[in-house]
């Protein structure tokens, strides 16, 4: 059986020191050996930005693709081999910018996959712009006096778009972390994972120390109960969105998968692609 | 007797225009006619003026004519606007509750049927397509059970009395018009047919029908005119094979979902029109960046932005080749008839696999919507070839040391081994990013150099499509060479034919059929063969033509036929430019 290690290759990525997104890594190895994986078991749908790199850091299956597409690229690889472990991965520029369409639309088209969104609330590798995720005020080098836009609540839009795996994280706590992506895994259907992922080059404002001082961890909240939607959207309005855990999971809703008419369990990329005669004809007398 | 006519029926948009020419040409499908229908549209559901032209031939046709024979008008509005088509002696059938009236000038027969009124007295008002199919079919001469049969089949899973109903209106129709010519009319009579069997469908039809026999199993796709038949049909037909299709939230979505799935080892497609294809140039370079295969279908409109929706146009000729940044590998295929819709999208798959690279099938909306008699389709000619892809049952090797598989290696063709994730021993990365064999990330320049020419030699040796062009080059030396491509294959015939009959001049036929690479060599040689060299295409600034230039050169003997205001060729035009091309040496 695999350990983490065999998740590891011998890449050295290409982050700033203390880079939240080695955690985010580390959390994905732990996570996918935790759940009885082996490397080819899984595969890894990235976008683009410093973030985006982690797919080339894992050792598995790994598809780097467009800024902003890793969700569709995910979801038609997940279509054609459901056997497979899919994780999608990128930062907030990726999912809740460029991406924000495919974002709403893979939370209500709800195919079993993990996405996990390694959210600086900075633009990285183009060095410093801000991001939808900024708070207002946010000085960058695109918004020199500071941001005039309002911040994209990812945790909220999730819950009103219909999400039912809905969670947050930070770097800083691991075990959390991997805890909550092995519950993304396990999740039937889409599951959605904000991890707090601290930029320490461009973002001076919401630090480690920052959310040290500011998150409110939800395990910790006697009573709270995931599979209430009310009390999520409450509990993040409280918090302004400043919270840990699983935020909610209906276990009930089916994946996209188990809809799909005639859609079996034997991978479509193991089926026969050759039609037999009969059906031919049969499918040809409709025109005649 | 005659070879050939045209039928028109025309009315408001969503009054069952199209119903009325379905049931009309199926009928003589089964008669064993050759068909060829075209839809005048517009992008509105309910209203404005829509019609079908229908031309029936004992022999194979490709294209609207000229002239029309008979109009069937449920308003004045498809009087006053088709009229001027037909011939002298053609026959308007239109409803007598409008007091139809002749425009000035024109001199067919008109006759006044009380199409409605007839319907309402069977039964129900929207039965009056019905008695002008009856009244069209008894003036033409058609036998009457070929019609039933038809009406029997749609509307039996309605109930009897719906079939009946329906079996009446016709009937009435028939008898009203006997009663008024007292049978039908001589100009009108057609040939008999050779009554074979034969399939009559739309480029949109065969181009899905051949995706699902080419093993297609996911489609991803926004709908657009003229497009969207080809995911209607798939939705219909793919859950009997297992597979399905995801309407996606934008083209984006719908092409990187393509690639993920082809990635995962399931052959997918897309189809759009030039707004669709527009958005999906960057993921088009990642699939050739990545060497993940794509096939994606672009049904040509009127372009640019949102241009005619609903008109025809070839105009992405450009597009198709150019259009994502960088350098990569990329094939685009141009079927001319229904026929070859269904077998080139076979081989698109094919060629998309081999090639591992994005493949483009280049329709344009006459093809796409156009309907056409089509030869039966070959069973044994579905082939599926799947290139240089590990198999599931291939064992390999396991990596030494926690090594990469060298799913970009340098091979002599370019052609790697392609492994489909969830294989043991077959890790690799995959990414848009300039990288090594094993597809890590690179920017080393020696291997920068001998990737980028790796990709790109995939295709230099050529490839191995069917029929790159087709030719219609009987004569060794000809007056002229008309070049073409997409629909306008049947047009450019009978304009060939024209010319050669009443000017007796040799001309020779070569549609382009493999845009990309370019089948220079083989133009090249009918080039040299012709005094003068003609490119019709739907588009104002000749792209085709100028590929010919760019290519195979020659641009003195080139000249350019366009058009582009939305409607299709006609046999005339291309005719008489021809032949103000002979007589004055230009257009």
């Amino acid at each position: 059986m695999a350990t983490f290690k065999d998740f590891r290759n011998k890449v050295k990525p290409n982050w700033c020191p203390g880079c939240g997104d080695f955690s985010v890594l580390a959390a994905m190895q732990r996570a996918f050996a935790n759940q009885g994986l082996e490397p080819e078991d899984v595969a890894i749908v990235s976008g683009i930005g410093c973030s985006g790199r982690i797919s080339g850091y894992v050792n598995a299956y790994g598809f780097h693709g467009v800024h902003g597409r890793a969700l569709p690229i995910a979801q038609g690889l997940k279509l054609a081999n459901r056997d497979l472990t899919v994780v999608a991965a990128g930062g907030d520029g990726d999912g809740f910018a460029i991406g924000m369409g495919h974002t709403i639309h893979a939370i209500r088209r709800n195919v079993d996959i993990t996405y996990i969104v390694m959210d600086n609330q900075v633009y990285g590798l183009t060095k410093g712009q801000t991001s939808p995720r900024s708070e207002m005020g946010f000085k960058t080098k695109s918004t020199p006096k500071g941001s005039i836009e309002a911040t994209i609540a990812p945790m909220e839009m999730a819950l009103t778009a219909g999400a039912g795996f809905v969670a947050q994280a930070v770097s800083s706590d691991l075990k959390q972390l991997t805890r909550l992506v092995e519950e993304g895994l396990k999740h039937k259907g889409f599951s959605l994972i904000n991890v707090y992922s601290p930029c320490v080059t461009y973002n001076k404002v919401n630090t480690y120390d920052w959310f040290k001082e500011h998150l409110v961890n939800l395990d910790d909240e006697e009573g709270y109960d995931p599979s209430n939607r009310m009390q999520a959207m409450q509990k993040l309005m409280e918090h302004n969105g400043l919270v840990t855990g699983l935020i909610y999971q209906n276990k009930e809703r089916k994946a996209y998968e188990e809809l799909i008419p005639g859609f079996d369990e034997k991978p479509l990329a193991k089926q026969d692609l050759k039609i037999n005669k009969e059906q031919f004809e049969e499918l040809v007398a409709e025109f005649a | 007797m005659i070879k050939q006519l045209s039928w028109k029926v025309g009315g408001q948009q969503g009054e069952g225009i199209d119903s009325t020419g379905e049931i009309f040409s199926i009928a003589l499908n089964r008669m064993g006619y050759y068909l060829y229908g075209y839809r005048h549209f517009s992008s509105r559901i309910k209203g404005g003026h829509s019609n079908t032209k229908i031309r029936i031939s004992v022999r194979p046709i490709r294209a609207v004519s000229d002239e029309l024979d008979v109009l069937v008008a449920f308003d004045q509005e498809t009087i006053d606007l088709n009229a001027h088509e037909l011939h002298e002696g053609g026959v308007i059938l239109a409803d007598a509750k409008f007091n139809p009236t002749l425009p000035e000038g024109v001199s067919a027969q008109l006759f006044a049927v009380p199409f409605t009124k007839i319907a309402q007295d069977v039964g129900l008002a929207q039965m009056k397509n019905m008695v002008a199919v009856g009244a069209s079919s008894a003036l033409l001469g058609l036998p009457l059970e070929a019609f039933q049969s038809v009406i029997e089949e749609k509307f039996s899973r309605k109930g009897q009395q719906v079939v009946d109903k329906n079996m009446q209106a016709i009937q009435r129709g028939v008898e009203y018009i006997t009663e008024q010519t007292g049978g039908p009319l001589n100009a009108l009579r057609l040939e008999k047919s050779d009554g074979k069997k034969r399939l009559y469908m739309i480029g949109n039809d065969a181009i899905a029908l051949g995706a699902l026999a080419a093993g297609a199993r996911i489609m991803a796709a926004y709908p657009i005119t003229p497009s969207s038949e080809i995911m209607e049909y798939l939705i219909k037909q793919l859950p009997k094979f297992g597979g399905t299709v995801v309407q996606t939230e934008d083209e984006i979505a719908a092409i990187s979902m393509v690639i993920g799935a082809n990635y995962g080892g399931v052959r997918a497609l897309t189809a759009s029109a030039g707004p669709g294809l527009s958005l999906m140039t960057e993921a088009i370079g990642l699939s050739g960046m990545t060497e993940t295969p794509a096939v994606i279908v672009n049904t040509q409109r009127g372009g640019p932005s949102t241009g005619l929706p609903t008109k025809q146009e070839q105009s992405d000729i450009n597009a198709m080749i150019y259009s994502t940044h960088g350098e990569i590998p990329k094939i685009v295929i141009a079927p001319s008839t229904a026929e070859e819709c269904f077998y080139d999208t076979i081989q698109a798959f094919n060629l998309a696999e081999k090639y591992q690279c994005p493949v483009i099938i280049l329709s344009d909306l006459a093809l796409s919507l156009g309907k056409q008699t089509v030869e039966p389709l070959d069973y044994d000619r579905i082939q599926i070839e799947r290139g240089n892809l590990v198999t599931d049952d291939q064992e390999l090797e396991e990596l030494e040391n926690s090594q990469l598989f060298k799913r970009y290696q340098f091979t002599d063709n370019g052609i790697s081994p392609r492994i489909l994730p969830g294989k043991k021993h077959g890790l690799h990365h995959v990414t848009g990013v300039e990288h090594d064999e094993t597809g890590r990330p690179s920017e080393n320049p020696l291997n920068r150099k001998k990737m980028m020419e790796k990709r790109l030699r995939k295709l230099e040796q050529g490839i191995d499509f069917k029929d790159p062009v087709h030719l219609d080059c009987k004569h060794e030396e000809a007056d002229l060479l008309i070049v073409g491509i997409n629909s306008t294959r049947g047009v450019i015939h009978e304009a060939m034919e024209r010319l050669e009959e009443k000017e007796g001049v040799k001309v020779n036929h070569a549609h382009v059929r493999q845009v990309l690479p370019f089948p220079t060599d083989i133009l090249r040689e009918q080039m040299a063969k012709a005094k003068k060299v003609v490119v019709v295409e739907n588009n104002a600034t000749g792209q085709l033509a100028n590929l010919l230039k760019l290519h195979v050169g020659m641009a003195d003997k080139i000249t350019h036929i366009g058009k582009y205001d939305g409607n299709p060729f006609l046999p005339s035009e291309i005719y008489n430019q021809c032949k103000e091309l002979l007589v004055h040496g230009h257009v």
